[in-house]
């Protein structure tokens, strides 16, 4: 009966730990709603890595010898290998955004690149507190507000801290509705956030559609050519839903193509979030930093907006320079919903989308830049 | 430490610049392509 007990037994405090970080991630997915497609999958994985001699783990067996854990194999195959699992979900991800407020509006496509500044500042913070270059600028990622940017760099970087960066990017994503509003109004005053932009979107042809993501490629790729995966994938999901020929496969995408990528993802990157690697102050450090790059991402894209006010006649309203972060659609919604509490009047919807999904290709030519710059630095 | 601080700054500086760079070409790109669109569904 002893065999039966070892399991028990051989239980740890960091494991203990761990169960209810998983238990609580599944509870915000659930009960608080959480950026539940990925923080479910990946409290129930914790649970999962974290149990004694795991079989989800390569295990060696007395007299059996090494046997391969399913989770250990997913994450060596579509994570370790290749970054499979999330340049594939970005396929499914560009399938779903439709470009159309910032080509209408193309002034948005400033902010996303001024909301990357919190990546940049929690970079500098990061070393302050003593993480490498390479780990500072893989939770310096969180900041990108995109999960699968996030977790590719932070692999491709080599970082230990793949499980804490995956459970910060996600869980601050799901806080933008509480993070924001504070940074917000921290930057600005109520008359700035009443400022009134009005709407006159330029038409935008099926042909500047199909063309943009192709052209895109070509440039993010040349200036940032660590970006071209990141980019590429993007703009080829894109490319499958504006071309107009291909509508079963830009379904497929951003369908079944996410949700699958989507499951694996959640539950592969739990093997990161094993208790020896999850339980320390780094994990506590990295969570700060990752509210950090998410205050000062709002921060530089506000100021960014202000700094503009200075040049122009019709003032913009700074708000929306906090839309800028890749965070879709929650970043734009937050927006809006201050704007009207405000002035019930104003509406900034359309152009807070813009700057929003204008930070969706910002994040990923960020991730690529980061690469570049680091392993140059090295 | 203070090493990867001042690197660190200089990737910040380099990095939006680079970012900067690469969404105002794009930018200006999709306003010429919107001119020259219309341009040829005038004609």
């Amino acid at each position: 009966m002893e065999f039966l007990l070892e399991g028990i037994r051989a239980i740890t405090v960091p494991q203990l730990i761990m169960y209810v970080v998983g238990i609580l991630l599944i509870y915000l997915a659930i009960v608080k709603g959480y950026e539940p497609s990925l923080l479910l999958p990946m409290g129930f994985g914790a649970i999962l890595v974290n149990l004694p001699s795991s079989g989800v783990l390569n295990q060696t067996l007395p007299g059996i010898g090494e046997v391969q854990g399913i989770i250990e194999w997913l994450f060596k195959v579509g994570i370790d290998a290749s970054e499979a699992f999330p340049i594939l979900l970005f396929i499914g991800i560009g399938a779903m955004i439709d470009f159309g407020p910032l080509l209408s509006n193309p002034v948005m496509f400033l902010f996303g690149a001024a909301a990357q500044f919190g990546i940049f500042f929690t970079l500098s913070a990061a070393t302050l507190l003593n993480f490498n270059l390479k780990d500072a600028a893989s939770i310096a990622m969180i900041g990108a507000a995109d999960g699968p940017t996030s977790i590719l760099v932070s692999k491709i970087l080599h970082s230990n801290y793949i499980g804490p960066i995956a459970v910060a990017a996600y869980s601050y994503m799901a806080l933008v509705p509480l993070v924001q509003p504070l940074a917000i109004k921290l930057v600005t005053t109520k008359k700035e956030r009443m400022i009134r932009m009005p709407y006159n979107p330029i038409s935008v042809s099926k042909r500047v559609k199909i063309i943009f993501p192709i052209v895109v490629t070509f440039i993010a790729g040349l200036v940032a050519p660590a970006s071209v995966a990141l980019v590429g994938f993007l703009m080829f999901g894109n490319l499958l839903r504006e071309c107009g020929v291909l509508n079963s496969l830009s379904d497929t995408a951003q369908n079944a193509l996410v949700n699958l990528i989507t499951l694996l993802l959640g539950i592969t990157i739990a093997f990161s979030m094993k208790a020896e690697e999850f339980v320390t102050v780094d994990t506590l450090l990295i969570l700060v930093l990752g509210l950090v790059a998410f205050i000062f991402d709002t921060i530089g894209g506000v100021m960014f907006a202000k700094l503009i006010n200075l040049f122009r006649k019709q003032k913009i309203n700074p708000m929306v320079g906090a839309a800028g972060i890749s965070a879709f659609p929650m970043s734009a919604r937050v927006v809006q919903k201050m704007a009207i509490k405000e002035d019930p009047t104003n509406h900034l919807l359309m152009h807070a989308i813009g700057a929003n999904v204008s930070g969706q290709i910002a994040s990923v030519v960020a991730g690529g830049i980061i690469i570049g710059l680091i392993s140059k630095f090295i | 430490m203070l090493e990867n601080f001042k690197t660190s700054l200089q990737i910040m500086g380099m990095g939006m610049l680079g970012i900067f760079t690469v969404i105002i070409v794009i930018t200006l790109f999709v306003i010429v392509l919107e001119k020259v669109d219309k341009k040829l569904e005038k004609k």
